[in-house]
């Protein structure tokens, strides 16, 4: 039980203190299970990671569930979620409703003005540069066009063009195993 | 009525959500503007830079703003539950299947083959806010204050990795000077 007392405390200090998201987590989550309770081996925590990282969904539940689940089971997993989000559902109730008071005050009017302009660039420039990470070439420029020109301009609901796009990656995957095995097959 | 619909938006989104935060964005954006209507543009834009100062998941902080926008206190904890819901089965599905090899390699090419589809997807998100609710200023007088501040804050995040919440409390300082 102290376990699980523990683990939920631990995610419960990341989730309040951890600006940025998900991503940014993954060191404190790595320094307090890792080095500091000493829960999981480096190396098997690495493994975790990829294969969580894969998965759908938020990515600091999936590590927070995963971890607790290795630690202590169930209630383990439980605690670890719960610590991961309370602290965001918290903060973000007491802002959502002090916001909406506040929203037409002309100074904090004017101080969205200002901000709206910069969330627009804080989501181009991501996916830019995770084309760029994901090594796009002249052809295979195309998919992220299509996606865009599909949701941006025909309205085509995103989640239709996500399973679209997941057929269309497991299939090219499907093709990139075989191929593997042919060179393993012949020498 | 607006309980069962938040469920399925979110179960949705917590299933289909692939490569984090961001990447959900035009999902969210697609049910919440453009579906339901529980939010406008600006609202979307707001609750986004809201969501990115404040610690915690982004997700799970758009999916409280979102739930409490459109079902008060209840729909905040039920939209963000319906979001972690597909995560629970999910982790717990690979823990007792235990991934195999194969399978992992199969599972990282499928990966490799969508990232450029994810990217794409945030990239219309980022489109679709870009209107004259958004960039009050555009076209009227000749500064166009607001496209500025764009132009900047994707200089300095693209090329120089900016902090994004400097970026946004920096662009809410030229604001309140601005307008």
């Amino acid at each position: 039980m102290k376990k699980v007392f523990e683990l939920f405390w631990s995610f419960f200090k990341i989730g309040a203190f951890t600006l940025g998201g998900g991503y940014a987590m993954l060191s404190m989550v790595e320094k307090a299970v890792v080095d500091q309770k000493k829960w999981i081996p480096n190396d098997e925590f690495w493994d975790m990671i990829a294969v969580v990282q894969s998965l759908p969904g938020v990515f600091a539940v999936n590590t927070a569930l995963y971890v607790g689940h290795r630690v202590a089971g169930t209630k383990g997993a439980f605690a670890a979620m719960l610590g991961a989000i309370i602290p965001s559902i918290t903060i973000i109730l007491l802002l959502a409703t002090v916001f909406r008071e506040f929203r037409d005050n002309p100074v904090v009017e004017r101080v969205f003005k200002g901000i709206r302009p910069c969330v627009v660039a804080l989501i181009l420039a991501p996916s830019l540069r995770m084309i760029k990470s994901a090594k796009v070439t002249w052809k295979t420029a195309i998919i992220p066009i299509a996606t865009v020109f599909l949701i941006w301009w025909c309205k085509i609901s995103p989640a239709y063009v996500i399973l679209a796009a997941i057929a269309g990656s497991l299939i090219y995957a499907l093709i990139i195993n075989k191929k593997a095995k042919k060179k393993e097959a012949k020498p | 009525m607006i309980y069962l619909q938040l469920l399925w938006v979110f179960v949705k989104i917590g299933v289909l959500g692939f490569g984090g935060g961001y990447a959900m964005l035009s999902l969210i954006q697609h049910e919440v503007v453009d579906n339901y209507g529980w939010m406008n543009t600006t609202e979307f834009a707001d609750m986004v830079a809201i969501s990115q100062m404040t610690p915690g998941p982004i997700s799970i902080n758009l999916a409280t703003y979102v739930g409490y926008t459109a079902g008060g206190f209840g729909g905040s904890l039920l939209a963000s539950f319906a979001l972690c819901l597909p995560s629970v089965i999910m982790v717990y599905l690979i823990i007792k299947l235990f991934m195999s090899k194969k399978n992992n390699s199969l599972m990282t090419n499928t990966l490799k083959g969508l990232k450029p589809a994810i990217a794409g997807l945030i990239f219309a998100a980022g489109l679709a806010m870009m209107n004259t609710q958004n960039f009050v200023d555009f076209g009227r007088g000749q500064y166009n204050i607001s496209v500025v501040i764009c132009v900047l804050a994707f200089v300095a995040s693209y090329f120089f990795k900016a902090n994004p919440i400097l970026l946004i409390v920096l662009s809410g300082v030229v604001g309140f000077f601005a307008y």
